[in-house]
């Protein structure tokens, strides 16, 4: 399946933050056809650092989509059956407008000029691309982590246009602890004087900062097991240790490959917005209950936890699943084991199948 | 002893190789909301969805159990019976079942009473620790019954309170459950006399005092 994307340009919308952006541009992806009644489409939210390219083999780059494991012909999201879409966020540096986007009003890109924006901002892209295909209702909205998110938002601010959401290894609001990971990041490109305060396009880039950034993130994203199925204490390429401090074990070696493959794909202000726009996210804003901030949704819940995620730690779906509960939504709850850690969506897949496999086919039947 | 059943011994129907999910299968009005209590892999639940319309709902302690139901398209969470049905609100449900699973709660009077908030009425099935044969075995045995409806020795067995048709006549006595109908269950039979004696399961379906 070679796939392609595509930009859609909308004149303006508005941001949570008061502000409103104009033009912008959304990127995304679709594999499968849209049925005659545009009952069978699907959204998948990507996570921080995805894009729309989750299915397929790029036309472009040749490489597999982000979540092509899960998504294709017979796959979770069977394309045979389902119309899938998947587009980059808002704030992102993968063909939709972010800090790396031209300022009309400047010629130059945004960089920190760029409005702080919200998960909510993101959907709202969304929902106008949703729109914009004429599609009323989404059989589904899907995502891990930061994906995850963006399902729980669609599900309370357009509860009439989803049918069912699939949050998986996410929450509803950071934790100290995820702000602090997140934190570290941002502090990391920061410091970084090439960042020289998000103004380093057509310069050097602020390369050391976000590869540090970004190896604080996989460290994150995988758990004491993997790591020491993965790496153990092995040594890289040498018998003993060096005593010096380039590199000597394998662990190290991995996650500085990470961190500079991570600089040629991703921009160190998009880390900066999509990172905190993660962090200020909270669904029980203004509502005073989770359960009371579910009072709108219509949806069915799909909810999916991993038991080596210590990144989105599975209380903090079960907080999800009880309020669905108070509010007497239909919810399907399980915590799957993995060792993978956080990843574990991504990468640990099988069972992660059966559920959405089974969970769609029902709800697809039901819709109809 | 209160249980009285009027009609005589018959052969009750199956359903998925099970004589109580028929009198369960029986019991629930169509297109009614349902939570089963311990619902393994949400057999029972996809029958009464495609069967009876109902709304079907479940919670079932273990993973691979939940992932099974939620693979067949069942809505089932993991979760323990004992704490799960707080978060619900009143009334939520039409039938909350609860099927061979009370005697391995860590409080069954506590579960039964939530059944009975959460659910207009409640279905409890469980296995009879009065039926002769357990009372042969540990007469006769000196040694904790193992049988066919309790198969677990007693040190890795889950049934933690073991009770009898007798025990449960008590309890909903003492409670103020009004019991709209009993059923008592042997060998693919209706048992009609002396149930306490002679039922290996029995069926009830409750709702909360009248008073």
């Amino acid at each position: 399946m070679i796939v392609e994307s595509n930009v859609v340009r909308f004149d303006c919308m508005p941001l949570d933050n008061g502000a409103k952006l104009a033009p912008v541009e959304v990127a995304y992806e679709t594999y499968g056809e849209l049925n005659a009644r545009k009952s069978n489409a699907i959204l998948i939210l990507h996570a921080f650092s995805g894009d729309a390219h989750a299915a397929g083999i790029s036309h472009e780059t040749g490489k597999p989509g982000w979540w092509d494991n899960m998504i294709g012909p017979g796959k979770a999201f069977d394309t045979n059956r389902y119309f899938v879409l998947c587009a980059n966020v808002l704030g992102g540096c993968r063909g939709s407008t972010g800090p790396s986007s031209v300022n009309p009003a400047t010629g130059c890109p945004y960089a920190m000029a760029f409005p702080v924006i919200t998960i909510g901002d993101m959907v709202r892209l969304q929902k106008m691309l949703i729109d914009w295909f004429g599609i009323e209702r989404l059989l589904a909205v899907s995502g891990g982590s930061m994906g995850g998110m963006q399902a729980l938002e669609w599900a309370v601010s357009y509860p009439d246009s989803v049918v069912s959401a699939i949050p998986i290894a996410c929450t509803t609001r950071h934790s100290a602890q995820q702000i602090a990971f997140n934190e570290v990041g941002r502090q990391a490109i920061m410091a970084d004087p090439d960042w020289n305060e998000g103004n380093y396009y057509g310069r050097q880039l602020p390369a050391r900062g976000l590869a540090v950034a970004r190896m604080v993130g996989h460290i994150t994203y995988m758990s004491d097991d993997s790591m020491r199925e993965k790496f153990g204490r092995r040594l890289r390429g040498k018998e003993n240790f060096g005593y010096a401090f380039d590199v000597d074990f394998e662990v190290e070696s991995y996650l500085r490959y990470r961190g500079s493959e991570f600089v040629n794909r991703f921009d160190a202000n998009s880390y900066l917005y999509i990172t905190k726009a993660m962090d200020y996210f909270d669904l029980v804003n203004g509502h005073g209950s989770l359960a009371a901030a579910f009072e709108a949704a219509r949806a069915r819940f799909l909810v999916i936890s991993f038991s080596s995620d210590w990144l989105y730690p599975s209380y903090q779906s079960q907080e999800i699943v009880r309020a669905l509960r108070a509010r007497n939504c239909d919810v399907a709850y399980v915590e799957l084991q993995s060792n993978y850690g956080h990843d574990a969506f991504l990468v640990d897949v099988a069972e992660q199948t059966d559920l959405i496999r089974g969970f769609l086919a029902s709800t697809y039947e039901k819709a109809q | 002893m209160t249980a009285q059943v009027a009609k005589p011994q018959a052969f009750v129907r199956e359903l998925l190789g099970r004589s109580d999910y028929a009198i369960i299968g029986e019991i629930v009005e169509p297109r009614t909301k349902v939570l089963d209590l311990g619902c393994g892999d949400g057999d029972l639940l996809q029958w009464l969805a495609e069967n009876k319309g109902v709304d079907a709902r479940g919670v079932e302690k273990s993973s691979s159990k939940v992932q099974r139901a939620i693979a067949r398209g069942v809505s089932v969470y993991q979760g323990d019976i004992d704490e799960g049905l707080a978060d619900y609100p009143g009334g939520a449900f039409d039938y909350v079942i609860l099927s061979q699973t009370l005697q391995e709660t860590h409080h069954p009077r506590t579960v039964l009473r939530e059944m009975l908030r959460v659910g207009r009425r409640a279905i409890v099935a469980f296995p009879n620790f009065g039926h002769w044969r357990m009372r042969f075995s540990l007469l006769l045995g000196g040694r904790a019954p193992i049988t066919a409806r309790f198969p677990h020795n007693w040190y890795d067995s889950p049934n933690i309170h073991i009770l009898t048709v007798q025990d449960f006549e008590e309890l909903v006595q003492l409670d103020g459950i009004r019991v709209e109908r009993r059923y008592f269950l042997a060998g693919g039979r209706k048992v009609s006399v002396r149930p306490n004696l002679l039922a290996e399961t029995a069926v009830y379906l409750v709702s909360g005092a009248s008073r």
